[in-house]
């Protein structure tokens, strides 16, 4: 079953950009796409703890502050190193003006 | 009181352990804060500054190594050579570093090409490297973690002051070239590269082990150092710029700390350093901020060097402030140079301040 928790309001995130969304102690990264898509992911990279949410996003790629390693948030997919577990990523879907994830996805 | 304590460097060794069980292995560094909206623009990467000094920088290596050849032997060809060295054995060092951090070029390919010329220039094996530097930014001069540290205490004055001409550097990478080209790493190598990346070390290995092979093979048979001259000897005789600058990163500054600020140094350079080092001589915004590409450094430094330690005024300056504590670290490795930062710094951790 779904969890749908209601994560930021639509216009919280500027387009090709994200911000971070805590729930229940675990830390998410809210995506906007340039094409005003809404994508959710993990909130801290794979290779070393550091926050996603002071990267940069690039197109569909977000990219770690702390090592450059680079994941596609629309899938989580690792692109090289230094990374080498993907990133898990969560359903999202819009009510309103608001941006849900799935916390169970 | 002097004390002579010659601390473990090796990443295999008691330190490395210590490192972690003091929560200095992956610690939590300050950082100036820095708005989000900034920081998008600082982050933003181009193509033009890195091509535009991609290009220069070809085309330099292409007229002075031209005019080396063309002019040899003569006064005027080993002039040739001196600068072709120094965009050859020094350049490369900034190229290496910049493309390994994705950052010199906002095209991925064009980071990932120039990132394999410049490590094949610089003799550094462009995986186990990439490896390196991410260890050498997560865990900063923390004694045991950092595989990057150059000016150990007590400092090995003689190993670096060799290294002006590679003297140990390069036999050292041949070395390294022939293990892995038998399909190993070294002890050390192996704690941070993972085995799913270690193939690639071995075959690029065996590959440039090829092309230097051809170079001798190419010496002999034309009975003229010449080759040798334009491919492998300029990363010796042209490796002084980048020993140089990169000898004012973190030299005679604290070990073991959580803050970039005291244990970098941001130099102020003329244009020409500038160039060949790709503006790393602002050292300590690099390390708080590794995104931000090589030319937003110096609108990086602007923003935040309120909140940073006064920069050394010019590579002269810097060597005047660590060479004086690395001789004295030769009998004193406790010594070093305590930075003084604004409050907002999180504390040194672990060793005791001197200084």
């Amino acid at each position: 079953m779904p969890n749908w928790i209601m994560a930021c309001g639509v216009d919280d995130v500027e387009r090709e950009d994200l911000i971070p969304f805590e729930h229940a102690g675990h830390q998410y990264a809210i995506y906007r796409s340039p094409d005003d898509s809404y994508y959710a992911t993990d909130g801290m990279c794979t290779h070393e703890e550091a926050m996603l949410c002071e990267g940069l996003v690039m197109d569909h790629i977000i990219e770690c502050p702390k090592h450059n390693g680079r994941f596609d948030y629309r899938t989580g997919e690792g692109k090289g190193a230094p990374i080498r577990v993907d990133l898990k990523t969560y359903a999202t879907r819009i009510d309103g003006d608001m941006v849900c994830i799935d916390v169970d996805g | 009181m002097t004390a002579i304590v010659k601390r473990d460097y090796s990443l295999t060794g008691e330190e490395s352990e210590r490192a972690v069980e003091r929560g200095l292995s992956q610690a939590q560094w300050y950082r100036t804060d820095v708005s989000r909206k900034r920081m998008k623009e600082l982050m933003q990467r181009r193509d033009g500054p890195a091509i535009r000094a991609t290009l220069l920088w070809f085309a330099l290596l292409i007229l002075f190594g031209g005019l080396g050849v063309y002019l040899w032997f003569s006064v005027w060809s080993l002039l040739c050579f001196a600068v072709y060295g120094v965009l050859y054995g020094s350049a490369s060092d900034a190229r290496w570093h910049e493309c390994g951090h994705g950052t010199a070029f906002k095209t991925r390919w064009m980071n990932s090409v120039v990132y394999e010329i410049a490590c094949f220039m610089i003799m550094r094996d462009p995986t186990v490297w990439r490896w390196s530097h991410a260890r050498h930014h997560t865990d900063t001069i923390v004694v045991g973690r950092d595989p990057e540290i150059v000016a150990k205490r007590p400092p090995p004055l003689w190993h670096i002051a060799g290294n002006f001409i590679g003297m140990f550097d390069v036999p050292l990478a041949f070395r390294h070239m022939a293990i892995h080209a038998s399909g190993r790493l070294t002890a050390e190598e192996a704690t941070f590269v993972p085995e799913t990346e270690r193939s690639k070390t071995y075959w690029t290995a065996r590959v440039w082990l090829l092309i230097y092979v051809a170079v001798v093979v190419w010496c002999i048979v034309s009975r003229s150092i010449l080759p040798a001259m334009v491919i492998g000897l300029p990363r010796m005789y042209g490796a002084w710029h980048h020993l140089m600058t990169g000898l004012t990163q973190h030299s005679g500054l604290a070990e073991d700390v959580t803050d970039h600020r005291l244990n970098s140094r941001t130099v102020y350079m003329h244009p020409f350093s500038r160039f060949v080092y790709l503006n790393m001589n602002y050292h300590v915004e690099h390390h708080m901020f590794p995104m931000v590409p090589f030319h937003a450094l110096p609108a990086l430094h602007a923003e935040i060097k309120d909140d940073l330690p006064v920069p050394a005024p010019s590579i002269a300056a810097a060597f005047r402030e660590f060479v004086p504590v690395m001789l004295r670290q030769r009998r004193d490795t406790a010594y070093f140079i305590h930075r003084e930062v604004p409050i907002s710094g999180v504390p040194i951790s672990g060793v005791e301040v001197s200084g």
